[in-house]
């Protein structure tokens, strides 16, 4: 094996020093390990870029991923951002594991959204202890039914699941457009583009006084027992394993492809449903044209830095939902742009993805032939 | 109804100019596709060209430079992507997808300063015969050089495919990368200019979009346009030809949907503007229908990574 570090071996001429071989398996050690590499390389290149936009990278990191969480109300809304991210990365961690590809848990989140926030709607001058479950389950039964349209186009007319569920992301937010600005939109709001407020038994309780963070985030930590569960003690969660590293095996293992890929669809489906559930009866409380800046597509990148592991999943999402955070801080102070946040959410995965090269190829060291 | 005809050459002509980027983004992803890399950073790589061309063009004032500018930042955003999933054999789409997400960003970045700022006028050819012939003139001549380039690319790809042997050679790649490698091809090096050639004309469709669709700078201005462009080489079944058809068609849906509002057809906004994705995915169930003829068409290949050991 030679050939990505043909220009170093120039470098020292014909005695090679290092050379890079295949690992016989995948270092269990890397495999935790990289994300932290990862992030470690993130913050280097982040600042390199905050530098040559003319800031001083230490300051500008220091905005961007300490300031924001100094301090009570910090902490409450990190949890708040990562709530639905470990959420909908739960969820995801389901399809990605099997080899399903669904990346339009945005869309699935704006639908749940548009279901539960109906149903709030129709309860908006009454209270009562049945009315947030009934939300809470529309909201689910919204997620997956929006999921179901890739699964079921995927299982049975063998269309790109990839396609189909982006595609179905624009539509969702038009419906949603639709809705808040045509049917569904305040009769008693002046024509602003939002619902009425739902009723306060409609809204997820709030966990502290004064702060924002909500009882979404006990819908989360149930996701990561429970996924927890089916990954490691189920038998479902070890066909998934088979189909993700072989499809040819699972098929002549004789488990049911079609049906997999149709419950894994609709668990992540009903996973980002509830994700938008909690948001807009948690902070929002109603629904507007904008219920969720990217956490959808956001998750994707928690899902593979928690790599797939419901454990990993709540520290990945914790440290993407600080680059929310930091956007917001370092703009108001720094008049940094607030788009930096996705551009440290790319290089995160980009780097992650690159110290994937670590759990299969080793550096070895044979000392010099001289 | 008197249907004016020139008025139908009008709308001819405005179909086609919307389906220009979406020609030169699948030609390019169509390049990439056969050589067996699935790059799912379009969206990403056109972003990053329709910044990088406003942005030069409103610095240095020079036409050729921010055309070419804007290339070159395709190809140097694409340049990641290379080297993460050939180097480094990374996953192509968890790579596209962070490719995309990086690029908006970027992007976003980039354009802050370019925001609400007026492009320039773009020199359009033939505008003198623009008069000439009714109906047919306007959709012929007085278009940018852009224009043309995108409804010559089918054909030069097609032919570049089938005829040369450098395309045998990007199919061979595509499809049996094994095969191809024993033959003594650079499976990685082929790969490498494919997806750097993918990112150029991304970067290319990105340019059209802000220096002469709408000359101007618009956070995220693409709006999903670049993936239209991934569905159109699946719709195409992988051949140039038929993303030309598909284009006009994605283009066409953009178009009516302007026109209908303005004759005041009371179906809702948001619906028409749906109406896109909703086809894009209609049209994907049908094609895909025929698994047969899918697999055939597909590059065998297509997503896997290629490494071989020596």
């Amino acid at each position: 094996m030679r050939l990505p570090l043909r220009n170093l071996e120039c470098l020292w001429g014909e005695e090679k020093l290092i050379k890079i071989v295949k690992r016989d398996q995948p270092s269990r050690a890397i495999f935790f390990l990289t994300p932290i590499l990862a992030i470690f390389l993130t913050l280097v290149a982040g600042g390199l870029i905050f530098y040559i936009l003319g800031f001083k990278p230490f300051e500008a990191l220091k905005f961007f991923f300490i300031v924001p969480i100094a301090d009570n109300y910090g902490l409450s809304e990190l949890l708040l951002k990562a709530t639905p991210l470990c959420l909908i990365a739960i969820g995801l961690s389901f399809c990605f594991k099997s080899n399903n590809w669904n990346i339009g848990a945005e869309g699935q989140l704006t639908f749940g959204a548009i279901v539960s926030g109906g149903v709030a709607l129709l309860f908006y001058d009454q209270e009562g202890f049945y009315i947030l479950p009934i939300v809470i389950l529309a909201g689910a039964i919204g997620g997956m039914l929006y999921a179901s349209i890739p699964a079921i186009l995927k299982t049975y007319f063998n269309t790109n699941e990839i396609l189909v569920s982006l595609m179905l992301v624009y539509v969702s937010k038009l419906i949603l457009d639709y809705l808040v600005v045509g049917p569904w939109s305040n009769p008693e709001g002046f024509n602003f583009p939002e619902t009425r407020q739902f009723s306060d038994s409609a809204r997820l309780p709030l966990l502290f006084e004064g702060l924002r963070i909500h009882a979404g985030i006990y819908l989360a930590l149930a996701a990561v027992v429970i996924s927890w569960f089916i990954f490691y003690k189920t038998f479902l969660g070890f066909q998934m394993k088979v189909s993700g590293f072989s499809l040819k095996t699972a098929k002549y293992a004789g488990y049911k492809g079609k049906k997999m890929i149709i419950l894994v669809f609709l668990i992540s489906g009903a996973c980002a449903g509830l994700a938008g559930v909690g948001e807009i009866t948690g902070p929002i409380g109603q629904l507007h044209r904008e219920v969720s800046p990217d956490y959808g597509f956001t998750a994707i990148i928690v899902a593979f830095l928690g790599r797939l592991h419901p454990v990993g999943i709540i520290f990945a999402s914790l440290v993407v939902a600080i680059t929310y955070l930091g956007a917001e801080t370092a703009q108001i102070f720094m008049q940094i742009p607030k788009y930096t946040g996705q551009v440290f959410q790319g290089m995160i995965l980009f780097f992650l993805l690159a110290s994937d090269y670590l759990l299969f190829f080793k550096f070895k060291f044979i000392g010099s032939k001289k | 109804m008197i249907i004016d005809i020139n008025f139908v050459g009008l709308i001819i002509t405005s179909i086609m100019a919307s389906a220009v980027p979406l020609i030169l983004a699948s030609c390019g992803e169509l390049i990439t596709e056969r050589s067996g890399v699935l790059n799912l950073g379009v969206e990403g790589m056109m972003i990053i060209g329709a910044i990088s061309g406003f942005a030069l063009m409103t610095v240095t004032g020079s036409l050729f430079i921010a055309v070419f500018g804007a290339m070159l930042a395709g190809v140097l955003i694409s340049t990641i992507f290379a080297f993460l999933t050939q180097t480094l054999i990374t996953n192509h789409v968890a790579t596209g997808l962070a490719l995309t997400i990086f690029g908006i960003g970027i992007s976003a970045m980039i354009g802050k300063n370019f925001v609400g700022i007026p492009g320039k006028e773009f020199p359009v050819l033939f505008n003198s015969l623009k008069d000439t012939i009714p109906f047919l003139s306007p959709i012929l001549f007085g278009h940018s050089i852009v224009f043309y380039f995108a409804f010559a690319l089918p054909f030069f790809t097609n032919y570049f495919l089938k005829k040369t042997k450098i395309g045998l050679i990007v199919r061979a790649v595509g499809d049996s990368p094994e095969s191809a490698s024993n033959q003594g091809i650079n499976v990685r090096l082929v790969r490498y200019a494919c997806i750097l050639y993918g990112g150029a004309m991304c970067g290319l469709a990105g340019a059209y979009l802000s220096m002469i669709y709408t000359p101007q700078w618009i956070e995220n201005m693409t709006g999903g346009r670049g993936w239209i462009a991934l569905a159109l080489v699946v719709f195409s079944t992988w051949n140039p030809i038929k993303i030309l058809i598909g284009a006009m068609i994605f283009g066409g849906l953009t178009i009516i949907q302007f026109h209908m509002q303005a004759m005041g057809v009371r179906i809702p906004v948001q619906f028409l503007t749906a109406l896109p994705y909703i086809v894009t995915i209609v049209v994907l169930v049908v094609i895909s229908r025929d698994s047969r003829k899918i697999r055939l068409s597909t590059p065998s290949s297509l997503g896997k990574s290629f490494y071989k050991d020596n």
